[in-house]
């Protein structure tokens, strides 16, 4: 018996595909809107979304193409907002360093909670679970508490430290190093190896994975804070571009549109190479112990 | 001479690196160090702090007067506090088994199509990686009274809805929550249908059970530990959803949709420090409860 096929594609899987299209249409949707909204001008745009964006009569529209694609709203962002790069430049000094501490400091202790016996592991274990499960409205006040402390408000480190220190991605990259194989590990060490040069040389080639998985998560959590930045940052001369953008949209429809792709770009360049390692640090948090 | 010394010197370094190495004392030594740099960053920023804000939960804002459990009271007894907690705990009961029939159902049908299924997996996970503030002009021209959902809505005879100043804006919420982790919790329904033996799939076939049978005996069983889980995970992602809120909305949102976290920002600019941080430990010791029962519950249905 021979399945009936068009284009390699088998009919039976018909209904299922026309199902699950219908339902991507809300994400194509979205991102279709954006890229189209970016090259829009001002005119049409406060035509078709000023109704509900810019206070104008009428009700808002959105066509499928831009009637005169432009890029003149993403010109103008480029050239005459200085402020954006400062809220582009401070987004990226939130993100950089707190996703190297993350692998800098959560790697080597992955390492030891995943691979080396030692009193404890298994407590300390449960406290990285523990705290990877608590949402911010949990740790917003004990963070408070140090950083007022430590005389941090108001600086970077207010947001980078504890995102550094995070528990999440320890826990993913334990995930990862869970699968290098312990024979390997005892075989170094019998040929004399030490453990930081088998964390260095078996370790984290092995376990690179799980380290992307942690990067690619770190990057998608910390590229849009918004609660952690609202909270620490009151100077808004420190405000990443997730706190800016909604501040602007009323005022400055065109530039608003443009700098929110510019937000989205980087986070979906991210995603399309590390979908891969994305989905590998969600399972991660599914496999049990 | 120098010969000698050298073989010496060598022999001395390899036994004693391998006495390191396979010395348990090496090993806890060596887990120390590891571990030393991340377990201090935890207990200054995380543990030790959140020990400091359970001790001020019993004093008074200066954190010198014992008050015991008057903080509670207050917190317990607060308008806003009841309002932010019920409309939390009514976003949760709606939306995590909304989420998890919408996610199962997605992640049968990728499974069903496959090796097709890619393209739709991508397309529901890219909403995780979309920032929320790069979609904040687009909900508001989506949602906004004289918006394009409200277009659209006309073209099928229906009366405007003001989404955002009425109780559909808590609906509104629903979605977007339900946009945003579709993909993610579909992932984890994946992971879990690939656990489930595929002979006893064969076998049910070979029985002559339908479709409807195996999800039933087969699909549902195999999945009870993978549901605890994917309901955990969707729940503390239900508390990320106050960035959307607060992004569409501002700091003062429709009553609907006036969660935790408005009310912790609200106390945190007036600095009513015990408040919080009463509310803090409640909210703690609620999370934990909650997880440990699910996980108890699906880990013995198996």
């Amino acid at each position: 018996m021979k399945e009936k096929k068009i284009l390699g594609f088998p009919y039976k899987f018909i209904p299922k595909a026309i199902m699950l299209a219908v339902v991507a249409l809300l994400v194509w949707w979205v991102v279709w809107f954006m890229l189209i909204g970016s090259l829009m001008s001002l005119e049409e745009l406060e035509a078709t979304i000023g109704p509900a964006l810019a206070g104008i009569e009428g009700d808002a529209t959105w066509p499928i193409l831009p009637a005169w694609p432009t890029l003149q709203p993403v010109v103008e962002l480029l050239l005459d907002t200085p402020q954006f790069f400062v809220m582009f430049w401070n987004t990226f000094k939130l993100v950089v360093p707190s996703i190297l501490g993350q692998l800098l400091v959560g790697a080597p202790a992955a390492w030891a909670l995943s691979r080396l016996k030692f009193k404890g592991r298994k407590a300390l274990l449960t406290i990285y679970i523990a705290l990877m499960l608590m949402p911010f409205q949990v740790s917003m006040v004990p963070n408070f508490l140090v950083i007022d402390k430590l005389g941090l408000m108001d600086t970077l480190w207010a947001v980078v430290l504890p995102f550094a220190f995070s528990a999440y991605p320890v826990f993913i990259m334990v995930k990862g190093f869970d699968a290098v194989p312990k024979a390997l590990l005892e075989a170094a060490a019998i040929d004399g190896a030490s453990h930081f040069r088998i964390f260095i040389s078996i370790g984290l080639p092995l376990g690179m994975p799980g380290i992307l998985s942690a990067l690619v998560l770190g990057f998608l959590e910390c590229w849009s804070a918004i609660e952690q930045p609202m909270t620490f940052f009151k100077d808004p001369s420190l405000w990443p571009l997730s706190l800016y953008l909604p501040q602007i949209v009323a005022e400055k429809l065109g530039l608003a549109m443009a700098a929110s792709l510019f937000m989205l770009a980087p986070a979906m360049l991210v995603f399309l190479f590390g979908q891969k390692y994305l989905e590998l640090g969600i399972q991660s948090a599914g496999l049990k112990e | 001479m120098s010969k000698t010394l050298k073989t010496i010197l060598q022999r001395g370094l390899k036994s004693s690196s391998n006495a390191t190495a396979k010395g348990k004392r090496g090993e806890g030594f060596a887990a120390l160090v590891f571990l030393a740099p991340s377990f201090a960053g935890i207990s200054l920023f995380f543990l030790a702090p959140f020990v400091d804000t359970v001790r001020r939960s019993f004093f008074d804002a200066l954190g010198i007067k014992f008050i015991g459990l008057d903080g509670y009271v207050s917190v317990l007894k607060n308008n806003a506090f009841r309002l932010a907690a019920a409309n939390t705990a009514k976003f949760v009961a709606v939306c995590i088994p909304a989420l998890l029939a919408a996610s199962l159902g997605i992640a049968l049908l990728v499974r069903g199509i496959r090796p097709w299924g890619k393209v739709f997996k991508t397309s529901y996970l890219l909403p995780m990686a979309v920032p929320v503030a790069s979609i904040v002009l687009l909900w508001q021209a989506l949602f906004h009274k004289h918006g394009l959902a409200n277009t659209v809505l006309a073209r099928f005879g229906v009366l405007p809805v003001d989404f955002m100043g009425t109780s559909a804006a808590f609906w509104v919420l629903i979605f977007t929550y339900l946009w945003k982790n579709t993909g993610y919790d579909m992932v984890l329904w994946l992971a879990g249908l690939d656990g489930i033996s595929q002979n006893l799939y064969e076998a049910a076939k070979v029985d002559g059970a339908n479709a409807w049978q195996i999800f039933v005996n087969i699909t549902m069983p195999g999945l009870a530990s993978t549901t605890g889980l994917v309901a955990i995970l969707s729940l503390l992602n239900g508390f990320k959803v106050f960035r959307e809120a607060y992004l569409v909305a501002g700091s003062y949102p429709h009553d609907s949709i006036y969660l935790l976290q408005h009310l912790f920002n609200n106390w945190y600019q007036n600095l009513d420090i015990s408040r919080l941080c009463a509310a803090a430990a409640m909210l703690c010791a609620v999370l934990l409860a909650i997880i440990l029962l699910v996980l108890r519950f699906f880990t013995e249905e198996v």
